[in-house]
């Protein structure tokens, strides 16, 4: 800050011994001291001790015994991470895909001066209030093969309609990207509507002098324009798949068989049913290590982009 | 961050600056029937999931054997709900969900009260009394909210073990602490960063101190940024899981936890109109908090969209 040092600091500095920097502002370090901790010890030291431990063989307990990288061999082995692995890449895949398209698309629709705006923004962002526990349970009730949606088209008529998400391996993870679309896809309309509502009418003015037709504009004009929510949304989006572990719990259970598995499932399942350590730390490394190569990029285009003006 | 900064700003502002876009000419135009088509369409997918809870646990078992879950209840019964509430089980034991939801209770108020005064203290030092290196730990913090939980999960299994908390309610209380920090301490940093310096300059110079200044002068101007910390906190804290079922133990798992083990208990005959008014219980909470805080939540939650 630029005020002036405390007086008695001052005076005190001008005698023999200089006092200790650590002493100067020391409210504020005292007032720190909690992030400072929470900063080393638990995001950096928890980390880094994870990494290490996951080069060790770690069954029930943590030791210091390295295998190098054994745990890695074994967990790329592994049936089940191959699966975990697969699944989320199609849910990932389609999740950002749908996200972003329905996420802009309301954005869109409620950015045109129409009425009950807000009452269409409430409807559409009240998912995201609920925990994944209860959006994965309400969506297994409903997509129960028994008594929901395939019971109730069949009953109109269509006996031979099929829709069992949660029966059906094949199409396990569609049941749990319905569900996981609704509760998330509220916040990127927020967001895309944020960032609708920056852009300055004169544009819109000028494509209309132009002739440009609204759904042109919206492609050629606004989309580049957005860009920087675009990414913001896709970051978002991004590191919500990769933590995906409540909903399928909630949902599905990782069954039928192995056939919703997802990496934070098994990464929970190692460490603490199966007793297996090891295993667990790899895979959450393998986790970690996908956070850094979204991450990167992104804080490139968003930091270095902006010091080269 | 500067960029969700702005977002958020944007988003709070909404209402202000108003829809723009080119008006629309006719009532009834193509156009028109096309959006509003849209949105209503849309609109019911989003509606369903509530209708179809809300309808399910009024009705009574025979009801749903019977059917159609779209179809509204042609008897309404509340017993679901006390059943849900009182009775229902996970294993063995046969409490409902009230445990829970008193154990969410007294996980909630200590963890939001300790994660809001701890980053609020915070995002003021790092704001107004900036010192060597403070930055770097901010910067930090942030880069760690991005870590997945799953790589700190087990050495915060052993420090709780080191200091006694593991399985305890005040265990869990610290790790929402915790994993809150990184997006309460941006929300408050940038609030007081915008606090005007001279008001700041003027109270060092009639000699208060940093908490003086903390409590005298940031703290009574600061309310609408505590009421969105704590709509975020509470709606955060209230709807966790994974915390919730590692870090503590049956007798003390949080209402979603105790939710999910008797929604998905694979004993005795599934009731589903009680399964869905012990969702729509939990559901609640933060369903009271969004309908009632409106515009906070959605400031919220652009502050939150960082944490992601």
């Amino acid at each position: 800050m630029s005020v002036v040092d405390d007086p008695a600091t001052a005076s005190v500095a001008s005698g023999a011994k200089r006092p200790s920097r650590l002493f100067k502002n020391l409210s504020a370090k005292i007032a720190s001291i909690p992030m400072i901790l929470t900063a080393l010890c638990v995001f950096v030291g928890g980390t880094t001790w994870t990494v290490v431990y996951s080069f060790t063989n770690s069954r029930m307990l943590p030791r210091e015994n390295f295998v190098g990288l054994d745990q890695y061999e074994r967990l790329w082995g592994t049936d089940r991470w191959i699966i975990s692995i697969k699944n989320l890449a199609v849910y990932g895949v389609c999740s950002m895909i749908l996200t972003l398209l329905i996420g802009f698309t309301l954005a869109a629709c409620l950015d045109r001066k129409i009425r009950f705006e807000s009452a269409f923004r409430t409807i559409f962002l009240y998912p995201f209030a609920l925990s994944f526990v209860v959006t994965g349970l309400a969506w297994q009730w409903i997509l129960n093969p028994d008594f929901g949606i395939q019971n109730v088209v069949r009953s109109w008529g269509w006996e031979s309609f099929a829709f069992d998400p949660l029966n059906n391996p094949d199409i396990v993870m569609f049941g749990l990207l319905i569900a996981g679309i609704w509760q998330g896809s509220g916040l990127i309309m927020c967001i895309m509507l944020a960032g609708l509502r920056g852009i300055d009418d004169d544009i819109w003015k000028a494509a209309k002098v132009d002739g440009i037709g609204t759904i042109k504009t919206y492609i050629v004009v606004i989309i580049p324009m957005m860009r920087p929510v675009f990414i913001t949304s896709l970051v978002l989006i991004a590191s919500g798949i990769i933590k995906l572990y409540d909903l399928v719990v909630a949902q599905t259970g990782g069954g039928p068989g192995l056939s919703s598995e997802v990496p934070a499932k098994y990464v929970i399942e190692y460490m603490f049913r199966a007793q297996n350590l090891g295993q667990g730390f790899a895979a959450s490394t393998m986790m970690l290590c996908s956070v850094v190569v979204i991450l990167i990029p992104w804080a490139y285009l968003e930091f270095g982009g902006k010091k080269r003006g | 961050m500067a960029n969700v900064d702005q977002l958020g700003a944007a988003v709070a502002a909404n209402t202000v600056i108003g829809p723009r876009g080119p008006k629309p000419r006719k009532r009834f135009s193509r156009n028109n029937i096309f959006l509003y088509g849209t949105l209503i369409v849309v609109g019911m997918y989003y509606l369903l999931p509530l209708y179809v809870m809300i309808i399910t646990s009024l009705k009574g078992m025979p009801e749903i054997r019977l059917g159609n879950v779209f179809g509204p209840p042609l008897e309404v019964t509340f017993e679901p709900w006390v059943k849900a509430w009182a009775e229902a089980c996970t294993g063995l034991d046969c409490t409902g969900l009230s445990k829970g939801f008193w154990n969410s209770v007294q996980i909630l108020i200590p963890s939001v009260v300790l994660s809001i005064a701890v980053a609020s203290v915070n995002g003021y030092a790092l704001s107004l009394w900036k010192f060597k290196g403070s930055e770097v730990f901010f910067t930090i913090l942030i880069i760690g909210a991005f870590i997945p939980y799953q790589t700190m999960l087990y050495p915060i299994v052993i420090m709780l073990r080191e200091i006694g908390l593991m399985g305890d309610l005040w265990g869990l209380v610290l790790v929402h602490t915790v994993f809150g920090m990184p997006i309460l301490t941006l929300l408050f940093r940038n609030y007081f960063a915008s606090v005007p310096e001279e008001l700041f300059k003027a109270a060092r110079v009639d000699g208060a101190r940093f908490w003086q200044i903390y409590f005298q002068i940031m703290l009574p101007m600061s309310l609408p940024i505590f009421v969105v910390a704590i709509i975020l906190q509470v709606t955060g804290i209230w709807n966790d899981f994974l915390f919730g079922v590692i870090y503590t133990k049956p007798e003390t798992y949080p209402m979603t936890v105790q939710l999910n083990n008797i929604v998905n208990s694979v004993q005795g005959v599934k009731e589903y109109n009680v399964n869905m008014a012990a969702t729509l219980l939990t559901g609640l909470v933060p369903l009271v908090i969004y309908f009632a805080s409106g515009k906070l939540f959605v400031r919220g939650i652009a502050a939150g969209a960082v944490k992601g």
